[in-house]
């Protein structure tokens, strides 16, 4: 992809190559997504539908300039040749126009409701998290063509969460309707993310507990695999809320039989049977990639071990558990992930966590309440994602793979 | 000193080691050889109950190996393997401090015993202790398994085709390595291998499987020059089997005593094969023979060669 290509060297600015294709196509979908739909909705109240308005009257002069501006500078990116120290320049100035937005949001919001009625509610609109989206994009692209380190995307990751702790701790976005709703219920919000966070421990936990050691066994005893997985597999085909649903019955049946149960908190609704359904969903990944990364280990290093008197014990913790590592990780990377989002659902059978105010925004029609359920699970199931990419990038480069 | 006592083994009523007997003395350098299929690596992991044993007895230091718990008798014998088997997440040093580590070694003996046998398999302790399995060549790798498999000092070490996976070069000098070794520190070799000339090259005694079954037993020469069955004749070369021959019989066994010949003189401890070169680069047909101490022994000729 040299200059010396006479298609486009022909026009005479030979050097205004496209380079970054990706980036290019980010920019063009952030313009396309501010210029043809709403920036941010205006209703004259909570419950019904708010109307669009557009980029340039919501966000005002100045911070449609500054943005615009941070877009033509990284299409500049874009166009010259590539170097290492560009894609880094690139990702800190995408991640700048990602700041933007989220602080034009909150000025927009500011400004439209300072004009509004007290009841008026303005919502972020489809063009706001067109332009967001490709901006994050952005930045990871730069971050993954500059060939970063682990350390570096967390110092990266780490900036970018503490400057939004920052504007919405000094109110940025206190005139969205998302702020409205955290206001109002913001003694359940901190209740309900420690529960969520509490379902999810308390599922993943024990899944790792019963999970590991069945990985192990199934990698022992290939006989053992298919039952096993049949078995796993046909748990993760039933659908979250039907299973949800299914442990009702037993499991009041058990509450009602032993009261004991009951009064220890395990009944038909509830934690006990969202925690029981989070589990079973967990121990798919949880036990194949256990098998998958002690089956994976070099037959001649166990055989080594077996052959200089290791014992069956020794063997397993000190070779075959190590060298599993990276497969494990990627295994717990998964099902962190997979339950943070399935918790949500657990909701519905009375377990609390961030999916209630989820159902309740939908039963409302109040998409603010949605996203106050909905936008800090997203937050921890990315940052659950990202810190064990980091943990597992650490662990496999250590063994030069 | 390793008996093996009519031993067998057979998987789905297949015979893969069948009633082999075998006494190995303490100190010989034992070449099990035979094609593949033949049992020798069987026979090789019975000794250290990789494999279970069906029938029979094998005694190791007159001590019946089914008396003792499996892991025990393995701490007690090296064992090295065709693949290694380094353990790819802990660095060198690590690697060669298994066993000792696995038998309770304090901490500063296993530290000298790793520094101590990476200078004895010419690999710079300072150098070579940190890095990690990967960072090593093939050649380096198979020494450092050698390495592992001394360790705790075993009297008696396993090796299965050790050096089949690496290049002849390096090969050829980690097998001098292992005869120097073998013969500094006097240990009792079993030595799994298809490969004859390795065989000859290192071997005391050679034992020849053939279908799970002993086919010979015999020193390096008489294999060679009284082949038991037609089958060992083949094996060991047919026709070809007396340049081997010629290769482990020194000039002092064809010499003509206190006759004389011009040129340069032969050692009387080179090789036929050496003395044959000679004569061939030197275009003589007839070469005067000295010892070591330079005193005149006698005369070879070509026709001696080939007696």
């Amino acid at each position: 992809m040299t200059a010396a290509n006479p298609a486009t060297a022909g026009s005479g600015a030979g050097r205004l190559q496209l380079h970054n294709r990706v980036l290019a196509a980010l920019i063009a979908a952030g313009a396309a997504g501010a210029l043809a739909v709403g920036f941010v909705t205006l209703a004259p109240n909570r419950l019904v539908s708010g109307r669009p308005i557009g980029f340039v009257v919501a966000c005002g002069p100045h911070f449609a300039a500054g943005m615009t501006a941070l877009a033509l500078v990284l299409l500049a990116a874009a166009v010259v040749p590539p170097r290492p120290a560009l894609h880094r320049t690139a990702a800190i100035i995408a991640a700048a126009l990602f700041v933007l937005v989220l602080a034009t949001a909150g000025h927009a919001a500011a400004s439209l409701a300072g004009a509004a009625p007290a009841a008026a509610r303005i919502s972020l609109g489809a063009g706001f998290w067109v332009v967001l989206g490709a901006s994050a994009l952005a930045v990871i692209d730069g971050l993954q063509r500059a060939g970063t380190s682990p350390w570096e995307r967390l110092m990266f990751a780490a900036t970018l969460a503490a400057s939004v702790l920052l504007m919405t701790r000094s109110g940025v976005f206190d005139s969205l309707s998302l702020a409205h709703e955290y206001w109002a219920h913001r003694q359940e919000f901190a209740a309900a993310l420690v529960r969520h966070i509490v379902l999810v421990a308390a599922a993943v936990g024990p899944a790792l507990a019963i999970g590991l050691p069945l990985g192990v066994a199934a990698a022992h005893r290939p006989k053992l695999q298919t039952p096993l997985f049949a078995v796993l597999n046909l748990l993760q085909t039933i659908p979250s809320i039907a299973l949800f649903g299914l442990l009702i019955a037993p499991l009041s049946a058990l509450a009602a039989a032993w009261p004991i149960l009951g009064s220890v908190g395990i009944g038909g609704i509830g934690m006990a049977p969202a925690i029981i359904a989070l589990i079973l969903y967990a121990l798919l990944p949880i036990v194949r990639n256990a098998a998958a990364g002690i089956a994976g280990v070099d037959p001649a290093a166990t055989e080594a071990a077996r052959g200089m008197g290791m014992t069956a014990r020794q063997l397993l913790w000190r070779i075959e558990l190590p060298l599993a590592v990276p497969l494990l990780l990627a295994g717990l990377r998964i099902v962190l992930v997979q339950t943070i989002g399935l918790a949500v659902v657990a909701a519905l059978i009375g377990a609390g966590g961030l999916g209630t105010f989820v159902f309740a925004g939908l039963g409302q029609y109040a998409t603010g309440l949605v996203l106050l359920g909905a936008l800090p699970t997203i937050g921890l199931a990315l940052a659950a994602d990202f810190l064990l990419q980091t943990v597992a990038t650490l662990a496999t480069g250590r063994l030069g793979r | 000193m390793i008996e093996i006592d009519r031993v067998s083994k057979s998987y789905g009523g297949r015979h893969v080691v069948d009633e082999v007997s075998l006494a190995i003395p303490e100190g010989m350098f034992c070449v099990l050889l035979g094609p593949s299929g033949s049992g020798k690596s069987t026979l090789l992991r019975m000794i250290n109950r990789l494999v279970p044993l069906d029938g029979g007895t094998i005694r190791v230091g007159g001590e019946d190996v089914r008396r003792v718990p499996p892991e025990v008798l393995r701490r007690r014998i090296g064992y090295a393997i065709q693949s290694v088997g380094l353990f790819p997440h802990w660095r060198v040093g690590d690697n060669i401090a298994t066993v000792p580590r696995l038998l309770r070694w304090p901490r500063r003996r296993v530290s000298e015993r790793v520094t101590e046998l990476l200078e004895l398999l010419r690999l710079d302790p300072a150098d070579y202790r940190g890095k990690y399995p990967h960072q090593l060549s093939g050649g380096e790798q198979q020494r450092v398994g050698v390495a592992r498999a001394l360790a705790a000092d075993p009297d008696v070490l396993l090796m299965d085709e050790p050096f089949a996976a690496v290049d002849p070069v390096t090969r050829a000098a980690l097998q001098a390595e292992l005869l120097r070794i073998q013969q500094a520190t006097g240990k009792t070799i079993v030595f799994v291998t298809h490969d004859i000339e390795e065989a000859l090259r290192l071997a005391g005694g050679i034992a020849i499987l053939e279908h799970g079954r002993l086919a010979q037993w015999g020193t390096p020469l008489a294999i060679l020059e009284q082949p038991a069955s037609a089958f060992v004749g083949e094996f060991v070369g047919g026709a070809a089997s007396g340049l081997r021959v010629m290769a482990l019989r020194t000039v002092a066994d064809r010499l003509r005593p206190n006759e004389t010949a011009a040129g340069e003189p032969l050692l009387d401890e080179a090789s036929l094969r050496d003395a044959l070169a000679a004569m061939i680069a030197r275009h003589a047909d007839r070469l005067p023979v000295i010892d070591r101490a330079g005193r005149p022994l006698g005369a070879i000729t070509l026709a001696d060669l080939v007696r």
